[in-house]
């Protein structure tokens, strides 16, 4: 504010209207700080009053100038850089890729499926497929209705991918497209694969999927980055199947299917620490334990294909073997 | 080759004979374009259905997850085990010393240049993703199948190649004078492919050295082309693949369908080319000793591979074979084995059958049972996977091929006949040099 302005208001007439006794307070108010920075700081304001309007005025002049702001850096470094270059963070491809392929540090993710809980609500595959966008047949995850003889009873089981150590799938793909990660779970990248079907020749479990047509969300899905944690968007003329749900591990929930059963059916943790955490009661107990006191064992041992995935015997179950009637599938385009 | 063969008088002749009766065949006539024509239209209307397949995905096929590898899978080991015949006839027989296959040895290179070729591009019309071809070179792992597949199926076919025309170059130089009313764009061909050829006595030399290095490697590669194929299947846990015999079986498989096809293109090319006098009704009694021969070998695994897994019955083989055995597939089965294999084996061992026409005839019904064996052999495991088949449509069950997929099959069959029809047509279909030089010494013995 130029010097005869203050001048002015020095010398205003006592009598004024109420607008220009608006004006004049206003003025005021504004060149207090300018008053402030010509004289110092008044003998009679207190030390920390005095502080105040300083930072006060130093934010002020940073606002003019160069607002920065202190980020840490993805490799540990504190920067600074201007707030308005500041953008909310959203990963590319190539992060996707990059981290999607290398999974997460230190752990090695574990599911149990307790088989006498079983009774085919279907929750967890109609998680699944909202979650990955499939069409009501396709799946990365189905319940099947097993019997293993004559006189041996029924017994429903949910059946995902079982993310081998040995899994046969990543041994045939001639591409990389199907890798296994550090945190044990096996995954597509649906930018690399070529379509020729040889790991769903090879998996035993007949775990995988293909896109025979476009998938049925293309269209919704058009302006989403792929992520190869979630499969989506699907992509036509690729392999698709269950991912243990690595998106929601990644930010520290369980899988879709876990979460969403209503009967108790699936643990999932982490075998480093020895520890499943059910998803419908969200109670965690000893892996070991579980698998020993329920006799837990894996599907097809014999294959030698190690999977990642422990059943928990059909028995004593507290609920009458029901098959409800045939859902009849359609295919759609 | 000797120097004193080469220069004498009798050599120049039958060059002169032999050429003219090779050369009448060659360059374009009027059957020629009427054959192309018809070959080019039908071979059009099959890839307007491979658009059709390029735009929507391999939903157009009746491929769905329970049976994903179905007719296309099936002509492509089809069409290597046919292109194995080179290797059988040339190399075989050739390092043998069979010396009556010399008029046949060309016929047979081209058999295995165009079903190797075209063996390539069928197993692109089953990827879901054919824009990403080049991934297989550019992130190719080498524990896989595929890449061992692809590294020895380009080789042999170049190999094949190499076989074909390196023994042509002599030809090509005999021939280029010779052609008189032909295009002046293959009187160039020949021109520039005989590398100024001037037969001289070393240069023969090089020339078998080089071929016969040429036999010798051919061989593993072929042997591997097939056994890699079986593999592709062998690999997996699978009842009806996971067999450790496969790689033998589809060897010996391969040396039925390709024997077989050679007798039909003898037969074609000694009726339509007038090469009666070269392709003898003794050639047909030999080739049909040859065709009994691996035919009982084949026999031979197919007894393994059906009666071992049949006497353990373990269950997911029981479901398998009873499929096969009394099932869906009886008719097929049964009718491959009997038409394909026990019957022809049967009546060729009648001299009286092994005459040209009849085995021709054989030869056709035995090839297209040799394609529906590939069929039985691709298809029918995938439907009884470990695991039970639950909550799908009821198309995804049971694999049924559609007309798109069939026309996209057909179109790689026409596109065999085209590369056939252009290397026997435009080229020399057998080694005139060759073929001067043996009546050559066979003469100057009886004389």
């Amino acid at each position: 504010m130029p010097d005869s302005e203050v001048f002015k208001i020095k010398f205003m007439p006592l009598k004024k209207k109420k607008s220009e006794k608006t004006k004049i307070d206003v003025i005021l108010e504004s060149s207090r700080r300018d008053f402030l920075k010509k004289v110092g700081i008044v003998g009679a304001a207190s030390v920390a009053a005095g502080a105040a309007v300083y930072s006060g005025y130093r934010f002020e002049k940073a606002k003019n100038n160069e607002d920065t702001i202190k980020v840490l850096t993805e490799d540990n470094k504190l920067v600074e850089i201007p707030r308005d270059q500041v953008k909310d963070y959203k990963p590319g491809l190539k992060v996707y890729q990059t981290r999607g392929r290398e999974g997460i540090k230190g752990k090695k993710w574990v599911m149990v499926i307790d088989l006498s809980r079983c009774r085919n609500a279907r929750k967890c595959v109609n998680a699944c497929q909202d979650a990955h966008h499939l069409r009501p047949y396709e799946y990365h995850i189905n319940t099947l209705v097993m019997q293993e003889s004559a006189n041996t009873p029924e017994y429903f089981m949910p059946k995902p991918c079982q993310h081998c150590d040995n899994p046969p799938c990543v041994s045939v793909c001639p591409v990389d497209a199907t890798f296994k990660r550090q945190d044990g779970i096996v995954l597509i990248d649906n930018e690399r694969c070529i379509g020729c079907r040889f790991c769903m020749a090879a998996c035993p479990y007949s775990a995988r999927m293909f896109h025979w047509q476009e998938p049925s969300a293309t269209e919704a899905d058009k302006d989403k980055e792929y992520n190869v944690e979630l499969n989506v968007p699907q992509k036509k003329g690729t392999i698709s199947k269950c991912l243990f749900s690595a998106d929601r591990l990644r930010e520290g929930l369980l899988p879709y299917c876990v979460s969403a059963c209503p009967n108790g059916v699936f643990y999932f943790g982490d075998e480093n620490e020895n520890a499943v955490t059910n998803g419908t009661t969200k109670e965690t107990v000893d892996l070991k334990e579980l698998l020993k006191k329920n006799g837990g064992y894996r599907l097809m041992a014999e294959l030698g294909t190690k999977p990642r995935v422990y059943y928990l015997p059909p028995k004593n179950r507290l609920f009458e073997f029901k098959k409800g009637p045939e859902t009849e599938y359609k295919e759609t385009t | 080759m000797t120097g004193q063969l080469l220069s004498s008088e009798l050599y120049k002749k039958k060059v002169d004979l032999v050429s003219s009766d090779i050369l009448k065949n060659v360059g374009i006539s009027k059957g020629f374009i009427i054959w192309m024509a018809f070959l080019a239209i039908a071979f059009g209307a099959c890839i307007f259905a491979y658009t059709i397949q390029l735009r929507k995905g391999l939903g157009v096929t009746g491929l769905r997850d329970i049976t994903s590898w179905g007719m296309y899978i099936a002509n492509f080991v089809f069409f290597v085990a046919t292109s194995l015949v080179g290797m059988l006839i040339s190399c075989v027989l050739g390092l043998a010393g069979a010396s009556w296959i010399k008029p046949i040895g060309r016929i047979a290179e081209i058999i295995a240049v165009a079903f190797a070729a075209v063996a390539g591009l069928v197993i692109i019309s089953d990827m879901g993703r054919p824009d990403r071809l080049t991934y297989l070179f550019i992130f190719g792992r080498v524990q896989s199948p595929i890449l061992w597949d692809v590294s020895v199926v380009t080789t042999y076919f170049v190999l094949s190649l190499l076989l074909w025309f390196l023994p042509m170059i002599p030809d090509l130089a005999i021939s280029k004078s010779r052609l008189a009313d032909q295009p002046g764009f293959l009187k160039k061909a020949y021109e520039l492919l005989s590398f100024k050829w001037v037969h001289h006595e070393a240069q023969y030399k090089i020339l078998s050295q080089a071929v016969r290095i040429l036999l010798i490697l051919v061989i593993p590669t072929a042997f591997a082309i097939h056994t890699v194929t079986s593999w592709l299947f062998a690999v997996t846990p699978r009842a009806g693949w996971d067999s450790t015999i496969f790689g033998p079986y589809f060897v010996s498989g391969a040396f039925v369908s390709g024997t077989a096809a050679v007798i039909i293109a003898m037969y074609f090319f000694r009726e339509t080319y007038n090469l009666r006098k070269y392709l003898t009704s003794d050639h047909f009694e030999k080739m049909g000793r040859v065709l009994i021969l691996v035919s009982v070998l084949y026999m031979y695994f197919n007894l393994n591979e059906f009666l071992v897994p049949g006497y353990k019955l373990k269950a997911l083989d029981a479901i398998h074979l009873r499929e096969l055995f009394s099932g869906k597939y009886a008719v097929l089965f049964w009718g491959v084995q009997l038409f394909g294999l026990v019957i022809p084996v049967l009546l060729m061992l009648f001299r009286s059958i092994r005459k040209p026409f009849p085995m021709m005839m054989i030869s056709i019904v035995m090839l297209a049972a040799a394609w529906f064996k590939r069929f039985m052999i691709v298809v029918p495991p995938q439907a009884h996977p470990f695991l039970p088949v639950q909550n799908f449509p009821a198309e995804w069950i049971v694999y049924k091929p559609t007309l798109i997929e069939t026309l996209v099959t057909v179109a790689s069959m026409l596109l065999v006949l085209i590369i056939i029809t252009v290397l026997s047509k435009f080229f020399p279909v057998m080694p005139i040099w060759e073929l001067a030089a043996d009546e050559t010494v066979k003469e100057n013995k009886e004389m």
